[in-house]
């Protein structure tokens, strides 16, 4: 099968998967469960939303292992149970992707380093423990995501590197500023990432959730006046959720994604998917969309 | 007296916690908050006017610069970090009475969500701006915040939510407050929160900043 980023210096754009938590929580995941549990409690449950994906036409798929990390699971007493869930994890996503990619999601771990909250150490401990797992379960690549500061986002980089074969992937989230610029939560813009998870050794970098595709393509022109080579992956959300009878709705429809999805690529992204409420829906206008330009 | 004053709030404002912190690497070897809060109070500065004279005042600008996105969430923990080691040596003096706080603020993550860097945010701003909190935690539910305002006569309730199915657990929440202690005020906030929410869901206040829940309890002292 090779490798996704030799594919994407060989001009191939590929289409990733859509949102896991929020599909979950349609599939009856209650509030105070523990998602990653599922993949051992409810694995038929998980297998559909990665089959889903890849019925709608998806190249790579994802992983139900986003809270995967020591530091996550052990809120629910699971903290000897790491390696277990993120092998369930990645084994479930490779049934379901035949001769698809799998990528295994990392997600950050709640915990600020310059703060004193944990060691450099413990941090990169963690994420070398879900890896191996993800590794063990078959996934092709790591998917490092949703991270909002640099010093968390490079040990969990070098965690994967160091102790799997797989590729390894990074996103950050950006939201607009006041003044109109990209920054993550912690302060850190697209031009400040490129440097640092390029050196740290990212295959592959770019953004994950946010406010939707729209600002996305801002995001990868960033990217790209950066750095013109690496290769660039949006995981992009529906929107702005809002609130309607008691429920939350996240506005963007597929269409609307659709759209937008020939100007992201001409910004420089190879890699589109979706995050927080997409649905196999979008991912299938993102294929029709990636297979006629 | 007054220059004093300001240079501690200096080291709030730019996240100075003592003489050996290397950051901000622009006040590299110089004196910190933890060093002129003690030199303030043998120099005879009374509490009072060390907390709002300085503290305060740094904080103040901290919170407006994070709102104007002039800052991000490192320079500001660097902030309530340098603050929490002045306070240290102010504590005495909330003890004796001898300062008093603006009233009470109790503040918890809602029922079914685990994440704190918001509410923890919120709630070192809150007391750098002179206010006692009193902090539940996360996946914090109706009853322990009902049974925390009986507690606490009179404190204004602040519920904190990452998550958009987690938020929907503020309206649960808010009405039962509100039956327990119809006069009690509830504040919200977190990512997902918007000011249309707080309206659906009867709560009293939304601010999309730390500062501008600061000037909401400020406004209701």
């Amino acid at each position: 099968m090779g490798k996704i980023t030799d594919q994407i210096k060989a001009g191939k754009i590929f289409v990733s998967d859509g949102a896991w938590g929020t599909f979950l929580q349609q599939k009856g995941l209650k509030l105070g469960e523990c998602p990653e549990e599922w993949n051992i409690t409810h694995p038929e449950e998980v297998f559909d939303i990665a089959k889903s994906y890849i019925d709608a036409g998806a190249d790579m798929i994802e992983t139900n292992s986003f809270g995967g990390t020591i530091f996550k699971v052990e809120k629910y007493g699971l903290a000897d149970k790491v390696f277990e869930l993120n092998k369930a994890a990645a084994e479930i996503s490779r049934n379901a992707a035949g001769d698809k990619f799998v990528i295994g999601s990392v997600g950050p771990t709640g915990k600020i380093l310059m703060m004193g909250d944990v060691t450099e150490e413990e941090l990169y401990d963690a994420f070398k423990e879900q890896v191996l797992g993800l590794e063990a379960g078959g996934v092709d690549a790591i998917m490092i995501e949703t991270m909002t500061a640099l010093d968390e986002a490079r040990l969990a980089i070098r965690a994967a590197k160091e102790n799997t074969k797989c590729e390894v992937f990074c996103t950050m989230t950006f939201d607009k500023t006041v003044q109109g610029e990209f920054r993550t939560m912690m302060g850190v813009s697209p031009t400040e990432m490129v440097e640092t998870l390029v050196e740290a050794g990212a295959d592959m970098i770019g953004a994950n959730c946010g406010n939707g595709i729209a600002d996305m393509i801002g995001i990868v022109r960033e990217i790209r006046r950066a750095n013109t080579e690496i290769p660039v992956l949006v995981h992009a959300n529906a929107g702005m959720p809002h609130y309607h009878n008691g429920q939350t709705v996240f506005p963007e429809t597929p269409d609307e994604m659709a759209v937008l999805v020939p100007k992201i690529i001409a910004a420089g992204a190879n890699v589109i998917g979706g995050c927080c409420g997409t649905t196999p829906g979008h991912i299938c206008r993102v294929r029709e969309i990636v297979d006629r330009s | 007296m007054c220059e004093i004053l300001q240079k501690l709030a200096d080291c709030i404002e730019f996240g100075k916690i003592n003489k050996a912190a290397p950051y901000p690497p622009q006040m590299k070897g110089l004196d910190g908050a933890d060093e002129i809060t003690k030199q303030a109070l043998d120099e005879g500065v009374n509490a009072q006017q060390i907390l709002t004279g300085g503290l305060m005042v740094g904080m103040e600008k901290v919170g407006i610069k994070f709102r104007e996105n002039k800052v991000f969430v490192p320079q500001v923990l660097m902030s309530a970090k340098a603050m929490s080691t002045a306070m240290i040596h102010l504590k005495p003096y909330f003890l004796s009475g001898e300062v008093k706080q603006k009233g009470t603020f109790i503040i918890g993550t809602v029922e079914g969500d685990l994440h704190d860097i918001g509410k923890n945010l919120v709630s070192m701003m809150v007391e750098g701006n002179g206010w006692k909190v009193i902090d539940l935690g996360t996946d914090v539910k109706a009853e322990q915040f009902v049974a925390a305002i009986k507690e606490h006569e009179n404190a204004i309730v602040g519920l904190s939510a990452l998550l958009t199915t987690t938020m929907v657990n503020m309206e649960k929440i808010t009405k039962a407050i509100k039956e327990a202690v119809p006069e009690a005020k509830v504040a919200v906030g977190g990512a997902p929160v918007t000011d249309d929410f707080r309206k659906r869901i009867g709560a009293d206040a939304y601010s999309a900043d730390p500062q501008g829940l600061v000037e909401y309890l400020n406004a209701n002292v």
